[in-house]
């Protein structure tokens, strides 16, 4: 009983916590760059301004323009049910609930892209072009990891993944599961359009990737994908944070363990986006790649 | 025995010390008339083992030394006529380096140790690279920067092997030894994966060495710009100690119980090569290149003769003398016509035998002899390794090796054919004609292989069979 | 101390990978370097009561100096002497290489775990780990345009046959661990020098340009 109502806690946090962890995000930025930065709230404030705005579509977008923000949302969302947050069973979970998992993430995308390429305009093709190549990059990598950790510690559910077995499988599977770690960080990167992969302050259309297929998006429409967006950083980010702590431990405690991590991860991207500059285009598919090799030399090793 | 190796050494110690160029060329005189002379007396004294066993004179090291032994006093009788036509070129790592390269050599061919053979194989590697740039020029240096790197990777995947036949004797019991002796002694109690793959790698890296088919990108471009000289050394001497190497692998395979499979890869080899051989044979136009095809060749019947075992491994180890002595003929009566014209081109040459009264007679009678044709030795020996192949009942491999044995005298005919016939005049013309000390050296070789075609010592015949006997199989 | 042992020789596999991976020549060389240093801590690691202490030291500073310190700032140099250009120039692009590099790590693996260890002392990532950087190195020598990057190519391959002999180096005599450390700086300098006569004939060291000797 009590874990189910820790799975609610986990989730309400889910719910709530993503625009503060991109405040978090861009106030390392900032203090890295010597500037105060805008307060951490910044999104919700944002968001709130959005939903009281009206929406302007253009005449050439028909309802697949204005399904994907919501469709992109709601996927993301559900995908939240199956996410294992700090180790407390998720609110959803059966075997092999990682593959729906991973392609509710990918029916987000698939969205974002859908709508993108209904406005007709070059800029959100190719957006949605760069897009989709590397997040098929990112993929394989990305499940690399969940094999290497369902082999790890022998369960196919992420509850199970990411639950107890856990801190054992460190035990006895540290050097695979460090592999997958650093693998999974360079997905979230790239999933969340962070640098190295893409730049999310960026207004120049040549080089963006996410950012330029939802320049058409206003309102509403906009708070949706932002809010969707922030969501999904906090999701890798909870993956990544339970699997590079595996630590054992419960109730209000494991609450504060992950939310600590929670807080390493925003510094780390905010860190890393400070220190590297943003890739040029041809050599994202080699960061990506190499994410994927990496996992696969993990799983290697668990195999033998 | 260890005046045959230190003598070459003190002498390129000299030599590299000498301020004089033309002095120079005279120790190599000397390193090749020493040597000569120590494996004269050791034929007489036959010594024992040396350093722990780690150096022995067998029958197999007997005879590749005594061949190189001749093939290097007939070659520094001919430096002094060559580097006196080349003043121009600084021969002072010319002639230390070929110095240390005989004393490598005869470590290879005595050494009983794979640790030390794999050393002094790596030595030889070393010190003829910078011997091929001795041209200076820039196909010369991409020629040595090939046989430097692709040598050099050879070596490296060799030592690899090593490790690996190590690694097969480390268990329990086993003889956690290099020594050739304990390594055979041990024979069965070696774990056989290891030596499986020891050899595969052993193969793939004296193989280089060796200039065998996949493995030969090397050789036409060194042979090609290397001076005849060191063409005739490096494909009479150092593929020869690459097979005396490959052979006491063999031996260590059989004795482990691996010697089938090692020699269906041999013989599986042996056949790519002289088929690959014969294919860029046909046509070829430049005939220090034609040489070293024909080189590819030669260790292809080597490398065949050697897997197929038996009469035909006896005959492997005659035809590592006649391959070494015929070699030198051909490079350096090529060395000799390619210096009289100013080119190796096919097109460019013609007319050989009517400029070049001895050499180019002896480029002819050089491309009878090592296609295999009567009365000279190496017909004698190739004829018996296709014997050993019908009387092991492999027709198929012999149908193939005379098949390709003709195709490549047809290949090799019409190119030679052509640089010896026709009318010189209005050939490039650089007036270097013959002379007693570039002619007289290879027609001494080639005096030799005749001779040896027409009457082989019974004591030699039972040297190559006791090689061949040791080898196993 | 296994697991330490363990991470040494995930972090070479993983030098292997960046090898491949990498655009820049100097992080390339500088990888190389580190994979050689990296390897000289485990004769340290691996030593068994059997090794006596002096071989042991030798060769891990041996390892140190030679394969970590000396080549690595001999490449530099070349590359500051020749003003090579920085890039890697690929044949293979960095993507296939990098993908052939982990196909032949997971065969090592596999071959590994298919060959009965006569040495059971050691550790069972050592001989997998070897065969990886041996192929790294073999890729790297065929799969790069530059002499230079053959020339690390060629280091990383004599990394992976040091790393073999580690598990020899109980019993086997120090001469042939001497001669893999001779060898290596033999080899790169006589490369160093023809190297900068390759510049000086042809004002790149792009070893395709060496192609005009071909049928």
């Amino acid at each position: 009983m009590a874990v189910t109502l820790l799975s609610f806690v986990y989730l309400a946090l889910f719910l709530t916590l993503p625009p503060l962890l991109l405040g978090v995000v861009n106030r390392v930025k900032s203090l890295f760059a010597g500037r105060q930065g805008p307060p951490l709230w910044q999104l919700y404030a944002d968001l709130r301004r959005l939903a009281r705005k009206g929406a302007v579509y253009s005449r050439t977008t028909t309802w697949v323009f204005r399904a994907g923000p919501v469709v992109g949302l709601a996927a993301v969302a559900t995908a939240g049910l199956l996410m294992a947050f700090g180790g407390a069973p998720a609110a959803l979970s059966f075997g092999g609930d990682f593959v729906l998992f991973a392609y509710l993430l990918g029916l987000a995308r698939f969205a974002t892209v859908l709508a993108a390429l209904d406005t007709g305009s070059a800029f959100e093709g190719m957006g949605g072009a760069r897009e989709v190549t590397f997040s098929s990059l990112a993929e394989p990598a990305l499940f690399l990891c969940l094999v290497t950790l369902a082999r790890a510690t022998g369960s196919i559910s992420l509850s199970g993944m990411l639950g107890p077995a856990l801190p054992d499988a460190w035990g006895h599977a540290a050097p695979a599961l460090l592999l997958a770690a650093i693998a999974l960080f360079v997905v979230a990167l790239a999933e969340n359009s962070r640098i190295p992969v893409d730049d999310p302050n960026t207004h120049l259309e040549l080089t963006m990737i996410h950012e330029v297929m939802v320049l058409d998006h206003s309102g509403p429409d906009l708070a949706l994908i932002l809010y969707g967006a922030s969501l999904k950083l906090f999701l890798f980010g909870a993956l990544f944070v339970r699997l590079a702590l595996g630590v054992r431990t419960g109730g209000l405690a494991g609450v504060a363990v992950f939310l600590a991590g929670m807080l390493g991860f925003a510094v780390l991207v905010g860190l890393v986006e400070s220190i590297m500059a943003r890739l040029r285009l041809v050599r994202v598919p080699q960061l990506l790649v190499g994410a994927s090799v990496l996992s696969a030399f993990g799983l290697v090793l668990l195999l033998r | 025995m260890f005046f045959v190796i230190l003598a070459p050494l003190a002498l390129a110690a000299l030599a590299f010390a000498d301020p004089l160029q033309a002095r120079r060329p005279r120790a190599l005189l000397a390193g090749g008339l020493l040597h000569l002379a120590g494996v004269a007396f050791l034929w007489i004294a036959r010594p024992a083992p040396a350093l722990g066993g780690w150096l022995e004179l067998d029958p197999l090291a007997k005879v590749v030394l005594t061949m190189i032994s001749v093939l290097f006093a007939v070659c520094g009788v001919y430096a002094q006529g060559y580097l006196a036509r080349r003043p121009d070129r600084d021969n002072r790592v010319f002639v230390g380096g070929l110095l240390v390269l005989l004393s490598a050599m005869t470590v290879v061919a005595c050494s009983q140790h794979l640790g030390l053979l794999w050393v002094a194989i790596e030595l030889t590697t070393l010190c003829t690279a910078p011997l091929i740039y001795f041209d200076k020029s820039a196909r010369s240096l991409e020629a040595a920067w090939k046989y430097l790197l692709v040598c050099s990777l050879g070596i490296a995947l060799a030592l690899l092997g090593t490790f690996f036949l190590a690694l097969a004797g480390a268990g329990e019991g086993g003889p956690r030894s290099l020594l050739l002796a304990d390594l055979v002694r041990a024979g069965g109690a070696l774990s056989s994966p290891w030596v499986r793959a020891g050899f595969v790698f052993l193969l793939v890296g004296y193989g280089t060495k060796m200039g065998l088919a996949p493995l030969h990108s090397w050789k036409p471009d060194a042979y090609g710009e290397a001076p005849g000289i060191l063409g005739a050394l490096l494909s009479g001497g150092v593929t020869s100690v690459g097979f005396v190497a490959l052979a006491r692998v063999v031996q260590v395979c059989s004795a482990a119980g691996e010697g089938a499979f090692a020699r269906d890869a041999l013989v599986g080899m042996g056949l790519l090569s002289m088929a690959l051989a014969a294919v860029f044979m046909i046509g070829q136009s430049d005939f220090k290149r034609m040489l070293a095809y024909s080189s590819v060749e030669h260790m292809g019947i080597l490398a065949l003769g050697l897997g197929l075992g038996g009469s035909a491994a006896s005959g492997a180890v005659f035809h590592t003398l006649n391959n070494g002595l015929t070699k030198g003929v051909l490079f350096l009566a090529a060395g000799n016509i390619h210096r009289s014209y100013g080119s190796k081109r096919v097109e460019d040459v013609r007319g050989a035998a009517r400029r070049l009264p001895v050499s180019g007679p002896l480029f002819l009678a050089g491309f009878l002899a090592v296609t295999g044709s009567p009365p000279f030795s190496p017909f004698f020996s190739e004829f018996s390794i296709l014997n050993g192949a019908i009387a092991g009942g492999r027709f198929v491999v012999g149908g193939l090796f005379l098949l390709f044995l003709s195709v490549i005298f047809v290949g090799m005919g019409a190119t030679v054919l052509k640089v010896v016939q026709g009318d010189p005049s209005g050939a490039p013309e650089m007036h270097h004609g013959d002379s007693w000390l570039t002619a007289a050296p290879p027609l001494f070789l080639m005096a030799l292989v005749l001779a040896l075609g027409l009457f082989l010592p019974q004591e030699l015949k039972s040297l190559f069979d006791a090689a061949a006997a040791r080898v196993g199989g | 101390m296994s697991a330490w042992t363990e991470m040494v020789f995930i972090l070479l596999v993983v030098f292997d990978f960046f090898l491949l991976a990498s655009s820049r020549l100097k992080a390339v060389i500088r990888a190389a370097a580190a994979q050689g240093a990296l390897l000289s801590v485990l004769p340290l690691l691996l030593a068994t009561d059997k090794a006596e202490i002096g071989h042991v030291l030798a060769l891990s500073i041996g390892a140190l100096v030679v394969k970590g310190v000396v080549i690595p700032w001999l490449l530099m140099w070349a590359i500051r002497e020749a003003s090579i250009r920085r890039e890697v120039e690929p044949i293979v692009g960095f993507i296939p290489s990098l993908l052939l590099c982990a196909v032949g790590v997971a065969l090592a693996f596999a071959f590994s775990s298919a060959m009965p260890l006569p040495t059971p002392e050691k550790h069972g990532f050592l001989v997998p780990t070897a065969l990886s950087t041996v192929w790294t190195g073999l890729l790297l020598v065929v799969s790069r345009r530059k002499a230079v990057s053959q020339v690390i190519g060629f280091l990383v391959l004599e990394n992976g046959v040091f790393l073999f002999g580690l598990l020899l180096s109980d019993f086997m005599p120090a001469m042939v661990e001497a001669g893999v450390l001779l060898d290596l700086f033999a080899a790169v300098f006589v490369m160093g020098i023809v190297m900068f006569d390759i510049n000086r004939e042809f004002s790149s060291l792009d070893t395709e340009k060496l192609s005009a000797l071909k049928d």
